[in-house]
């Protein structure tokens, strides 16, 4: 019984969410009396996995092809497949990062079993592992164990685990050469690019003002920006506002936005999807305004006013207008 | 391009949700019911594709019988036909044994494209699309954004995290995960609605599919979850809520 995490890189750049998934690992590895292990795939990545030579790990797997060299669907699938007849481990632990939504399904697929994905927490019942994840937009947990045998698969939540809790020791590393054929590989994925250069620096507010799909409609915004100018705050969005066009996506945060760390992050009308609060959740102070006393939101702030955002946000501008 | 869209009717998005007495599951009973927001955004791209291209718009939906409403919008919407694969006894699917209902209702189909929205709003596993794609022996991406039709297959366009995407190329048949809110949604005209009721809907049993497997996991418990931090909520009337958030942030929490 063995923990085998599958770390993830790209271009020779770490995803930082693999070293969440690491302490993870070693946390539960500790707990079930058993050892963790990584693996890294790749092409020229051996610099990579030599970095995890100071972790306390059993083995680092060095995972080498040249048809890993850029992620596809079918050489991972292929790759990891062969890697986990050979390492056997009995659970096998992911980041929940895009790539990896877009390969385990069809890994565990193949080895005819279900990958438990986005999980937030867990604990040790009885020498098996229960996992935690969220329902229903974050509204409901759910506890879930596994009833199929080994390899058992878990994607871990970015900031479910923190990444300073890896715990250091000595690792040897193995080289282990997958057999993938170019005929394997169905689809050619073109070289990455970004859209425009941010105009907005977002991370390096001190105050936000940040508003969702509470407001309704696009004139509305107008109602939040001017509590931001009162404020000295920049004005943000959740994805459904950029989506819409009511605000540039240049203005949004969120994992497929920006990430901050004000001193003050004020929520209007945002329920809290996780793909939010991955973005927002290190703000030092978090106030949120909802008329929904169960959204998720209110589980990461500190001051919250449920109410009608409408008869709210005038009420703030009033205020925040006097204590200048 | 024959095009079959997956649509899950899931609880409406801002539903107020109780656990059942049961601890397995929430309260149903006043619950109202919508599209899957993310399948919505896959019926949109499938009707574009096939405003552009031609072809046919097929909608699969495994779901009770109330899930008839969800699928009826979707033929308003403008799907040229739909399978309604009827359960309500099905009980606790996991996502690769519902995927291979899915899957075997889809592959008599022999579609061209098959879509799926990125997850579902009730469990979220996020995984139907990739599944049906390795049952089904597709080729598929996720995450996508545009679907260009090229002279071997498609080319898309996928978001990868942090602001990046890519282009990648694929032979048909191929299998998409769509990405949410990357058009805007059509909403039915009367004419789409009177047509609809004359669309055919083929309903299936699951048993009837052959399909049927053991759940690989088991959901033990469902429950709230405790807040990781103390939230002070702030009563009283919007003014006084106002005032007093201000004083709080000025002399408690000291950030402005």
């Amino acid at each position: 019984m063995s923990i085998l995490v599958v770390m993830e890189q790209r271009g020779g750049s770490w995803n930082r969410m693999s070293f969440e998934t690491l302490a993870a690992a070693q946390q539960m590895a500790a707990e079930l009396g058993t050892t963790a292990s990584a693996a890294v795939l790749g092409q020229g990545v051996e610099s990579l996995a030599a970095e995890l030579a100071g972790r306390q790990l059993e083995k680092i797997y060095l995972v080498e092809h040249e048809l890993l060299k850029e992620y596809t669907p079918d050489a991972y699938t292929s790759a990891l497949r062969q890697l986990l007849a050979h390492a056997a481990p009995e659970y096998v632990l992911l980041p929940h990062t895009y790539q990896v939504r877009d390969f385990l399904p069809k890994l565990a697929t193949s080895l005819n079993t279900v990958a438990v994905s986005d999980v937030v927490a867990h604990r040790v019942e009885a020498g098996a592992l229960v996992l935690v994840r969220q329902l229903f937009q974050g509204k409901v947990n759910s506890d879930v164990r596994f009833t199929a045998a080994a390899p058992r698969f878990a994607s871990l939540q970015a900031g479910a685990y923190r990444a300073d809790r890896l715990m250091e020791g000595s690792a040897p590393l193995e080289k282990f050469a997958p057999q993938v054929a170019p005929g394997d590989v169905r689809t050619r994925p073109q070289e990455r690019f970004r859209e425009s250069a941010r105009a907005v620096d977002l991370a390096a507010a001190e105050l936000i003002v940040a508003v969702g799909r509470g407001i309704k409609e696009a004139e509305n915004i107008a109602m939040v920006q001017e509590l931001a100018t009162v404020m000295g705050a920049e004005l943000a969005a959740s994805r459904p506002i950029c989506d819409a066009g009511w605000l540039p996506m240049e203005r949004q945060v969120g994992s497929s936005g920006q990430t901050v760390g004000p001193k003050l992050y004020m929520a209007i009308g945002i329920s809290g999807a996780i793909q939010h609060l991955v973005g927002m959740k290190g703000s030092r102070t978090i106030v949120a305004v909802n008329k929904d006393p169960n959204a998720p939101i209110f589980e990461v702030a500190d001051y919250g006013i449920v109410g009608d955002l409408f008869q709210i946000v005038p009420e703030l501008i009033a205020a925040f207008k006097t204590a200048k | 391009m024959k095009i079959l869209v997956a649509i899950k009717q899931v609880p409406a998005r801002d539903s107020q949700l109780k656990i059942s007495s049961s601890g397995l599951s929430v309260e149903d009973a006043d619950l109202s019911y919508e599209i899957n927001e993310p399948d919505a955004y896959a019926l949109e791209a499938g009707l574009q594709l096939k405003e552009k291209h031609g072809g046919e718009v097929v909608a699969l939906c495994l779901g009770p019988a109330r899930a008839a409403q969800t699928i009826r919008e979707a033929l308003a919407k403008g799907a040229d036909r739909a399978i309604h694969i009827e359960g309500d006894e099905i009980g606790f699917l996991d996502p690769l044994s519902a995927a291979r209902i899915l899957a075997a209702a889809a592959r008599a189909e022999a579609p061209d494209l098959v879509l799926t929205g990125l997850q579902s709003d009730d469990f979220g596993y996020g995984q139907t699309g990739p599944i049906l794609a390795e049952l089904l022996g597709l080729p598929h991406a996720t995450l996508i954004m545009e679907v260009e039709k090229t002279e071997g297959g498609i080319r898309v366009k996928r978001e990868l995290e942090d602001g990046w995407f890519q282009h990648v190329e694929m032979p048909l048949p191929a299998l998409l995960s769509i990405q949410s809110g990357i058009s805007k949604l059509r909403y039915a005209t009367l004419m789409g609605i009177k047509k609809a009721k004359t669309k055919e809907v083929k309903r299936l049993a699951p048993t009837d599919l052959g399909a049927a497997s053991a759940n690989s996991i088991q959901m033990d418990r469902v429950y709230l979850p405790e807040r990781a931090k103390q939230t002070q909520l702030l009563g009283g009337s919007p003014k006084e809520a106002a005032a007093l958030l201000v004083e709080k942030l000025k002399f408690e929490a000291r950030v402005i």
